[in-house]
């Protein structure tokens, strides 16, 4: 009995789902939206009206095979040969239908990527990530896996593969801008990051030594994650502005109302909860004989934080920097409001230019710098807990 | 030698430990024993400052304790205690090095010593040093956190309840490893336990305490001949305190020279244990063996009934 179950195909539920996006994608959704310039409201067109027939019909045929594979197959490796293959299938199919699509030497014309493709790489995307999922690899192989990933993603843009497609037109018109305001993204991102680790390991460890002020310390920050950004660069553009203008040496360094001093002061306080709240659980899960033996044995109080406890609570610290650095990437867009800068510059113009592209050209890259250091982290944190359980 | 004057333990208005005095040998191992909340791991770690006394003082080898920094003293002594508190990130020959590389010993001398102890301990340097705590089984853990105690070759060492986790067959070896590099390094050791059989197979003398207060203080014999109180008494059990007697002498100890008969036993067995073997086999009498195996001496069941009686 349980061999012939065994024999029988069993349905991959997500397969399934991701397959039905998958056709509802290509039946019902436009694959490219043409415009005949930069903010024209655009022409929607299918995948068969985008590419010739020939080509469309092999493309979809493929997508079945994938579907099917996604359905049936349940080898993780199998599963994620198909689920990139379908990726490439993807990129390639809009490249060809942007570079289809624009009149020869036209630089007017732009062709965006329909509902249709997102929801097509979305499918993609997700049977390639549940598949190195069930791969269970191992932190080394993942980094290296992103870094693969990126380094071809890179290759295919230096080649031009994506030249006539609308995004790419954003970043060519603004490539020397792209630069900068990543390097000031990553900068605020991470410099807040920084100030808040160094203020609030201390105050950790503060509220795992003195029981009392653990409340109040976690509930103040708690407190200020729940005002909203906005609001919060909002009530420190008065007193920094007040400062720059009363003392003239901290407008020299750059603080004022607005600008990256609110935005980074900004990110800095909501860094605090995560890094505070996991450094006490992280401290408070130590077996308490082994902070025993640490003294029992003659290390000084300082000794036993920084070799035993510290080491020891880690692992769960550095989930709190991840969320902290995710949050991070994340919020950096909206500091671009009050002047701050990094790629939410290019959503908010975006958005005022009602230039759906020039949104797409902030947000794509802000969420892969967040997916990278997500991954980067996550395997750290595996690495660390491998060695002590 | 430890010195032990008028120490006591307030925590608020409750006392911990009243006013105990006790003077401990040098090479021997004394075992403080008693209930839970009797003040005895208390007791202990006031001798290395992990609970400083609110009275009363503690002297080693004639120097007061209080005079030293804290965690100075502790790296002069050995501290082991109940599930082992092993460095979990760190490997069994970084966690056995710990003491050493405080007090700043070459790298290659503590190796040598981290292999020495591991052999000690019968765990193959090789294949131990470098693993982690989470890949030993309970026993090895229990030894490799002896050892860690025993690093910086330490004169004395003090040990909490440390074979407590340890399943029945395991305890037993590991108070036999005790005894053997307890008599070998000729170190001072003072342990701290509930369970009155362990006491009594250890302890050159026992300390009883209950509430805070030392109750007795002598050899394991005194304390089932003369029991200074009715809780000694009954600590130590008035049902089998015969037998618990007879288990604290060997066989060699008292065996009457002579040709022997019977059964054969070696000269470490205790009389509890040769009283059994004759029991069992119908004999009135056995041999009793030398180390190196040849007859040394007999005993009969009389001489042994002798020596279980109340003095």
């Amino acid at each position: 009995m349980s061999a012939s179950a065994q024999a029988t195909p069993r349905i991959d539920r997500l397969g399934t789902l991701l397959t039905a996006i998958g056709l509802a994608a290509v039946v019902l959704l436009p694959f490219v939206v043409f415009k005949s310039n930069r903010i024209m409201p655009g022409e929607a067109h299918s995948l068969f009206q985008a590419l010739p027939f020939a080509g469309a019909a092999g493309f979809a045929a493929l997508l079945a095979i994938v579907g099917a594979i996604a359905i049936t197959v349940r080898d993780a490796r199998v599963r994620l040969l198909v689920a990139l293959l379908g990726l490439v299938a993807v990129a390639v199919a809009i490249a060809t239908a942007a570079d289809l699509l624009t009149p020869a030497g036209n630089r007017i014309v732009r062709v965006s990527p329909g509902a249709g493709f997102w929801a097509l790489l979305l499918a993609v995307g997700l049977l390639s990530t549940d598949a190195i999922a069930r791969l269970r690899l191992g932190p080394g192989m993942r980094v290296l896996g992103l870094a693969a990933f990126g380094i071809a993603a890179a290759t295919v843009f230096h080649a031009g593969l994506f030249d006539h497609l609308s995004i790419m037109r954003e970043y060519v018109g603004n490539a020397s801008r792209f630069a900068r305001e990543a390097r000031q993204h990553v900068l605020l991102a991470l410099g807040s990051l920084t100030a808040a680790v160094v203020v609030a390991l201390p105050i950790g460890v503060l509220c795992h030594r003195v029981p009392r002020i653990r409340a109040a310390v976690l509930q103040t920050l708690n407190l200020i994650q729940t005002i909203p950004s906005i609001a919060l660069f909002g009530i420190l553009m008065v007193p920094l502005g007040a400062l720059a203008t009363a003392v003239p040496l901290a407008a020299e360094f750059g603080i004022a109302g607005i600008g990256a001093a609110p935005a980074v002061i900004a990110l800095f306080l909501y860094s605090l909860l995560p890094v505070v709240a996991n450094t006490v659980v992280g401290l408070g899960r130590i077996p308490a004989a082994t902070v025993e033996a640490a003294r029992g044995m003659g290390l000084t109080p300082g000794q036993v934080l920084t070799q035993v406890e510290l080491p020891l609570a880690l692992p769960v610290i550095l989930t709190g920097i991840r969320i902290v650095l995710v949050q991070n990437i994340g919020l950096v867009t909206i500091a671009a409001l009050i002047g701050g800068g990094g790629f939410g510059t290019f959503v908010f113009q975006g958005m005022g230019q009602t230039a759906i592209d020039l949104v797409l050209l902030g947000a794509i890259p802000t969420v892969a710098l967040a997916f990278s250091s997500a991954v980067v982290l996550d395997a750290l944190i595996d690495v660390m807990k491998r060695t002590q359980q | 030698m430890i010195e032990i004057e008028s120490l006591s333990k307030q925590y608020g208005t409750s006392t911990v430990v009243d006013d105990v005095s006790m003077r401990i040998e040098g090479g021997s191992i004394t075992v403080i024993v008693g209930t839970s909340g009797s003040g005895k791991s208390t007791l202990l770690r006031m001798i290395n400052r992990l609970v400083e006394p609110t009275g009363g003082r503690v002297l080693i080898d004639g120097k007061d304790t209080a005079r030293e920094a804290p965690h100075l003293l502790r790296r002069r002594i050995g501290y082991a205690i109940q599930g082992h508190g092993l460095f979990p990130h760190r490997t069994v020959a970084e966690n056995i090095g710990t003491v050493p590389k405080l007090l700043g010993w070459q790298a290659s001398r503590v190796a040598a010593r981290v292999d020495e102890l591991l052999g000690i301990f019968q765990l193959d340097p090789a294949v131990f040093a470098g693993k982690f705590p989470h890949q030993l089984s309970g026993g090895q853990q229990q030894r490799v956190g002896v050892a860690r105690a025993l690093a910086a070759e330490p004169a004395l060492l003090l040990m909490d309840e440390p074979f407590g986790a340890l399943d029945p067959i395991i305890r037993s070896k590991a108070q036999d490893d005790l005894l053997d590099i307890q008599r070998r390094f000729g170190t001072t050791v003072v342990l701290v336990t509930h369970d009155m059989d362990e006491a009594f197979r250890l302890g050159n003398r026992v300390a009883v305490m209950s509430a805070g207060n030392l109750l007795q203080y002598d050899v394991p014999a005194a304390l089932l001949t003369r029991p200074a109180d009715p809780f000694v008494a009954r600590l130590t059990g008035t049902g089998d305190r015969a037998m618990k007697l007879l288990s604290l002498t060997t066989a060699g100890e008292v065996a009457l020279p002579g040709a022997g008969e019977g059964p054969s036993v070696a000269a470490s067995a205790s009389l509890r244990d040769v009283l059994s073997t004759l029991v069992w086999s119908g004999a009135e009498a056995a041999t009793v063996l030398k180390a190196d195996g040849t007859p040394g001496g007999r005993l009969t069941l009389r001489d042994i009934l002798a020596h279980g009686r109340q003095a």
